[in-house]
């Protein structure tokens, strides 16, 4: 699975431009399920159909967001500087000096106008991308090109550090549960969404496509287990996170039921979960046509929108094992 | 058929009508008027949808299964309503839509479907200091004055009473955001390629969130849509010895393509085919500056199932303001680009999944 995640987290896909990662997860789930499709938004569809002889069949949808967040260029300098705008939630601190990849495969550099103290952060107005040219016409990006952070994953033991764990680490959690899952009674809808970072976009039309019964993403969350981290009792190792409420969404409480109960018979650790700030892909499931029963599946995550952002391969397994539990036996609601 | 679409005297006038017509969000009545008028004689079918907008089809000449392609221009324009009355003609008023409060000191208006004149008023230089003059001055302290014999109702709009001009190269009016898309849709109706089904929307109550656009989108249920609109040009060359680089859109360099903005990120097979339109027709073309903003394509991608969409603009300067300032060029370079790219449109656009 680690090499899995390593090589999700090591493709450069931001929101709005997510092919590059589609077709990795592609080839991983290929064989695996009765349908493969592509809609329009760029959400990669993957369906597995309910063993033969079951009732009918409830649909599931199981969102988990294959974009990540990035950079755009927005103006080359007549020196062939990059100017550059932040597609979703930047931290213009996280930026300096960091390296940068453009969706072409070229590399950059990040750094700055001169500031007036040097130990400020500087606004993204002040930063540009080296990216070697010389000139203008020497540059080979163009406004309009996307970039990411550049970062190789790492391993600290039971720890994983990469850039875009979020949400590449619920995008592996879901292609191994997928992998897993020999039969099932509902009509289960993988769903690797589009454009999460820039207002779970991908999630809301793919949801009016698909029009499930119920669902639920799989996302990373928040942390409070570092120095000077208060009021947010979640911790690595301590197990997946079964959401209860964030900055956007209820859960439906039946459906944090029994994803409570699932895990306590399989007896899998897990962690409830009140995040204050943020949302998923699951707000948007929640929120269309008529309205549809969600919760979320939450990899504790340290760093989120770093580029080295942390999780703990422990918390990792046990939420493939948990929605293995969930989508092997049949319930009502 | 890009050659024939000139900007000619009957454009002109209909860009002139268009800009001096009152139409602040929520009340896009006499635009309206004049948009049915002019699709009516041209369009299969036309019909006002529960919010107002005017939702217009033309059919593709065969009947088989062609592309529904929906073409989006917003009629509202950002405005004043008129919150409380202090007697004598003086009215307290909110604003609509994006104003900057700074830039309403002192501007002439007109108020309601009758356009009584009035002004925004403040005391002049004789009775302010010069500690007040730093200082800018709060909504709530600012009025519409139409004088003790005018007539006004809580609760009616009103606008800039700028008059189109048309100098030289350039137009001067109000309201161009967005009445030049509106005037580029009835164009491209007029001249509908036969291969498509055009899903023409003029859209109400963009500048308050979308929300015309959002229902019309679940109306036509197109496969791709363009949203026309007016894009800021921030392109003075005041920044002394610096290269400007937060210019947005210039002027004269042609309509600009929009690859992201805090609304959408442009399905990239639109702005990829929308490009090399413009180079194989020989087409300036800019790219809009990526960044904040948004036009109605925010809310027609989102709806159904996903909806490929792309915005094209027109720049100009000094939007939302009492005089925006476009350049003819632009606003014909536009028409002839979305005419260029209809015509060229086929299927085989969606064929490859989005990049």
């Amino acid at each position: 699975m680690k090499s899995l995640i390593q090589k999700l987290t090591e493709t450069f896909s931001p929101s709005g431009y997510e092919a590059a990662i589609r077709e990795v997860i592609r080839a991983e789930v290929t064989g695996l399920a009765d349908e493969i499709r592509v809609d329009a938004l760029g959400n990669l569809i993957v369906r597995k159909a309910p063993a033969p002889g079951s009732a009918p069949a409830k649909k599931i949808m199981i969102a988990a967001h294959m974009d990540e967040i990035g950079l755009i260029a927005s103006h080359i300098d007549e020196n062939g500087f990059v100017r550059f705008t932040t597609i979703g939630g930047v931290y213009p601190q996280m930026l300096m000096g960091s390296r940068v990849r453009f969706y072409s495969g070229a590399p950059g550099i990040i750094h700055t106008e001169p500031l007036e103290k040097p130990t400020d952060t500087p606004s993204v107005e002040k930063m540009f991308i080296d990216v070697g040219a010389k000139s203008r016409k020497d540059c080979p990006i163009k406004v309009g090109e996307v970039a990411a952070f550049e970062r190789p994953f790492l391993e600290l033991g039971d720890r994983l550090v990469a850039k875009s764990m979020d949400d590449r680490i619920g995008c592996a959690v879901a292609i191994e549960a997928l992998r897993a899952l020999k039969s099932t009674p509902y009509e289960v809808y993988f769903v690797f969404t589009t454009q999460e970072e820039v207002g779970t976009r991908g999630a809301e039309t793919s949801a009016f496509g698909i029009d499930p019964d119920l669902g639920f993403s799989i996302d990373v969350t928040g942390w409070g287990d570092t120095p000077g981290r208060k009021n947010f009792e979640m911790a690595l190792g301590k197990g997946p996170a079964i959401k209860i409420k964030d900055g956007g969404m209820l859960s439906d409480p039946r459906i944090v039921n029994w994803m409570i109960k699932t895990a306590e018979k399989a007896r899998l650790p897990y962690q409830r979960e009140v995040l204050l700030g943020g949302t998923t892909d699951a707000r948007a499931m929640q929120l269309v046509r008529a309205g549809v029963p969600v919760g979320c599946i939450s990899i504790p995550c340290r760093y989120v929108h770093s580029p080295s952002e942390m999780v703990d391969i422990n918390d990792v397994q046990n939420a493939v094992k948990l929605i293995g539990a969930l989508l092997s036996n049949p319930i009502e609601l | 058929m890009a050659e024939k679409m000139t900007i000619g005297t009957p454009q002109f006038k209909l860009l002139e009508k268009l800009c001096n017509a009152s139409a602040v969000s929520g009340d896009e009545g006499e635009v309206r008027q004049i948009i049915l008028e002019e699709v009516r004689p041209y369009a299969d079918e036309v019909k006002v949808d529960a919010l107002g907008s005017v939702l217009v089809t033309k059919k593709a000449a065969s009947g088989s299964k062609a592309l529904r392609v929906m073409l989006d221009a917003h009629m509202d324009e950002v405005g004043f309503m008129l919150i409380a009355e202090d007697g004598e003609g003086i009215y307290r008023f909110e604003t609509v839509g994006g104003l900057d409060v700074r830039q309403l000191v002192g501007k002439a208006v007109l108020v309601g479907k009758n356009k009584t004149p009035g002004v925004i008023g403040a005391r002049p230089i004789h009775l302010t200091t010069p500690e007040e003059r730093q200082r800018k001055i709060p909504l709530d302290q600012l009025c519409i004055d139409i004088g003790p014999g005018g007539k006004a109702k809580i609760g009616e709009r009103a606008t800039f009473a700028t008059r189109f001009k048309r100098v030289g190269p350039s137009i001067f009016a109000k309201a161009i955001d967005n009445r030049v898309g509106c005037a580029i849709l009835v164009e491209l109706l007029k001249n509908a390629p036969a291969h498509l089904d055009l899903c023409l929307s003029f859209s109400v109550q963009e500048e308050i969130g979308l929300r015309g656009a959002k229902v019309a989108a679940n109306y036509f249920k197109p496969d791709l849509a363009f949203a026309i609109d007016s894009t800021p040009a921030n392109d003075l060359p005041h920044y002394a010895d610096e290269e400007n680089i937060f210019y947005n859109t210039r002027l004269g360099f042609g309509p600009a393509l929009y690859t992201f903005d805090s609304g959408t990120l442009s399905d990239p097979r639109l702005v990829r085919f929308l490009a090399e339109t413009g180079d194989s027709e020989k087409i300036p073309y800019q790219y809009r500056q990526p960044g904040g903003g948004g036009t109605d394509a925010g809310a027609i991608h989102r709806q159904q199932a996903g909806i490929p969409a792309v915005s094209v603009s027109v720049p100009g300067r000094y939007a939302h303001t009492s005089t925006l300032v476009m350049r003819v060029e632009d606003w014909k370079n536009s028409l002839a680009l979305l005419s260029a790219t209809l015509k060229r449109i086929t299927p085989d656009l969606l064929a490859e999944d989005r990049p």
